[in-house]
């Protein structure tokens, strides 16, 4: 990075601790942060979605989806969340692989379970046989995003299902009686009004899908707290910049930058839910409405 | 009948093509000095990835590195994530009977004791011993009278010992010694040891082509002298070689 860190071992301290900050591995713990905000920005809507489309199976009123609405629901909550975050990307990964080894290979006779190898043709792997290392990590993100929506979808879903129970029933009646359809009078009156009976439901979860983001690190993905781990053990002589255990340092960074996006989202909630009162028959959309008269 | 063959034979030679092109994915933990470790600059070095990227070049294949926790190395390597393990992995019979080894490319090195200065010999058989999780060493000491506690990371368990939360550690040497060396509160106590077998490179038990090929350039590492070059470059002169 600085031209003076060519050799470390004879700097003084403020220099020392320049070239050490700006180290390779150090970009790389930087970076890692990103990787945290990152995935909070996909997997945050990827859950909605999915708490979206559980909400609705769990409202049906046709028995096999509701069915399956309230197993995915029960089943995701009912299991360790650990559980699932390494159950679901093997499972997934080695089905993707095994439905392509179905549609490639109808020729292969080996056994796909060999002992305890499981092995594909080379058609079927995935990601494919000789990707950069590049696809790999992002094949890895999305499955690691894919088990967070599965997880987190559940909880969501069960909060939307309670915030849309919530909705006054007489407006959706007095919708109906205007000549509204089910369909019609959902859009128009329950799910645009939902949303502040589901905020406190919501920002609980999100608080919790933040602080969960270090189970990354169980699935492979070097985030920031493997990068705290592993740059803040001691080091001897044989790394550039030998050090004693600073491990409580890295880990007081990671504890204020989690407190901080907890505190920033715990205010962008409030801001949401005076927002969302505005106009509504509840207590807060009461409060605002004789406040402005 | 002809153009049949002929077209087998194109066939073959193509997969044969794509085979030789095939990228070997190396699997490594990259937290063990001087075996493997992530430098200041992010990038792979040690022993192993020297001795590694050598064995590529003289098997002609095209290699890459992929970093992995050591606890979850095995399953990682059997479900396919990469295809081989060289971590500092002792040959053993209960990982034979999950994943397959090469020849070994490093004597076994005595395991030894290291706790702070002024501990005394009689923790290894009544102190609390920290060792690394999945390890020969775990394995031995839960045999033993002492109280095991397990780490998941090498760095943890020397960080135990000086927290007072584990008498001694118990490591393979190659590990413990540049620690020991350079730190003024740790020494080396009671005897060395010999757990684990060498050192070999872990593959699943279908590959054989691909361990019978590392198997060849270990043999030939070893006959023109590489190998021990490699050795006492990590590891000092005292290093049993070849």
């Amino acid at each position: 990075m600085f031209e003076f860190c060519a050799d470390p071992s004879i700097l003084p301290t403020g220099q020392w601790f320049a070239c050490y900050l700006t180290s390779g591995t150090h970009m790389a713990f930087y970076r890692s942060f990103l990787v945290v905000m990152l995935l909070l920005a996909i997997t945050a809507p990827a859950a909605l979605a999915m708490g979206i489309l559980g909400a609705l199976a769990l409202r049906s009123d046709f028995a096999p989806v509701n069915l399956l609405g309230r197993g995915y629901v029960n089943l995701v909550r009912g299991v360790p969340d650990i559980v699932f975050f390494l159950f679901v990307p093997i499972a997934l990964g080695q089905g993707i692989e095994w439905v392509l080894h179905q549609i490639n290979c109808p020729d292969w006779d080996q056994p796909i379970r060999q002992g305890n190898d499981f092995i594909v043709c080379r058609e079927a792997k995935m990601p494919p046989v000789g990707a950069s290392a590049w696809t790999r990590n992002v094949y890895g993100f999305s499955m690691a995003i894919i088990a967070f929506a599965l997880v987190f979808g559940a909880f969501v879903a069960n909060t939307l299902y309670g915030a849309m129970r919530a909705v006054p029933q007489a407006q959706i009646e007095t919708a109906e009686s205007y000549g509204m359809t089910r369909a019609q009078a959902f859009r128009r009156i329950v799910l645009p009004q939902m949303w502040v009976f589901a905020l406190p439901g919501l920002s609980n979860i999100w608080q919790i899908l933040v602080k969960s983001t270090p189970l990354l690190f169980l699935l492979g993905i070097q985030d920031a707290v493997f990068w705290a781990r592993e740059l803040g053990g001691a080091k001897t002589s044989l790394y550039t910049y030998p050090h004693p255990d600073w491990r409580v340092w890295y880990f007081m960074v990671l504890l204020i930058f989690y407190l901080f996006l907890t505190w920033g989202s715990e205010r962008s909630f409030g801001w949401l839910t005076r927002r969302l009162s505005r106009g509504q028959a509840t207590a807060e959309g009461e409060r605002l409405r004789r406040g402005a008269a | 009948m002809k153009k049949l063959t002929l077209i087998a034979a194109a066939a073959a030679f193509s997969a044969s093509a794509v085979a030789a092109q095939d990228v070997v994915r190396m699997g490594t933990e990259g937290a063990y000095p001087p075996f493997n470790f992530i430098n200041d600059d992010n990038e792979l070095e040690g022993f192993e990835i020297d001795l590694g990227n050598e064995m590529c070049e003289r098997a002609g294949l095209t290699c890459e590195w992929v970093i992995n926790d050591w606890d979850t190395i095995i399953p990682n390597l059997v479900a396919g994530n990469y295809d081989t393990i060289i971590a500092g992995m002792s040959i053993t019979e209960a990982r034979s009977e999950i994943i397959s080894f090469t020849q070994n490319y490093k004597e076994p090195d005595p395991s030894r004791y290291a706790a702070l200065i002024g501990t005394g010999d009689d923790v290894i058989d009544s102190g609390v011993i920290a060792t690394q999780s999945n390890t020969v060493q775990a394995g031995f000491v839960a045999e033993s009278d002492a109280d095991l506690i397990e780490f998941p990371t090498p760095d943890e368990t020397i960080a135990a010992v000086r927290a007072g939360e584990a008498d001694a550690v118990l490591a393979d040497g190659d590990f413990l010694r540049p620690i020991v060396e350079e730190s003024s509160d740790l020494e080396f106590i009671g005897e060395p040891m010999h757990i684990g077998g060498g050192v070999g490179m872990g593959l699943r038990q279908s590959d054989n082509e691909l361990r019978e090929t590392f198997d060849a350039v270990i043999t030939e590492m070893k006959e023109d002298g590489s190998l021990n070059e490699l050795l006492i470059q990590w590891f000092g002169e005292d290093t049993p070689t070849f």
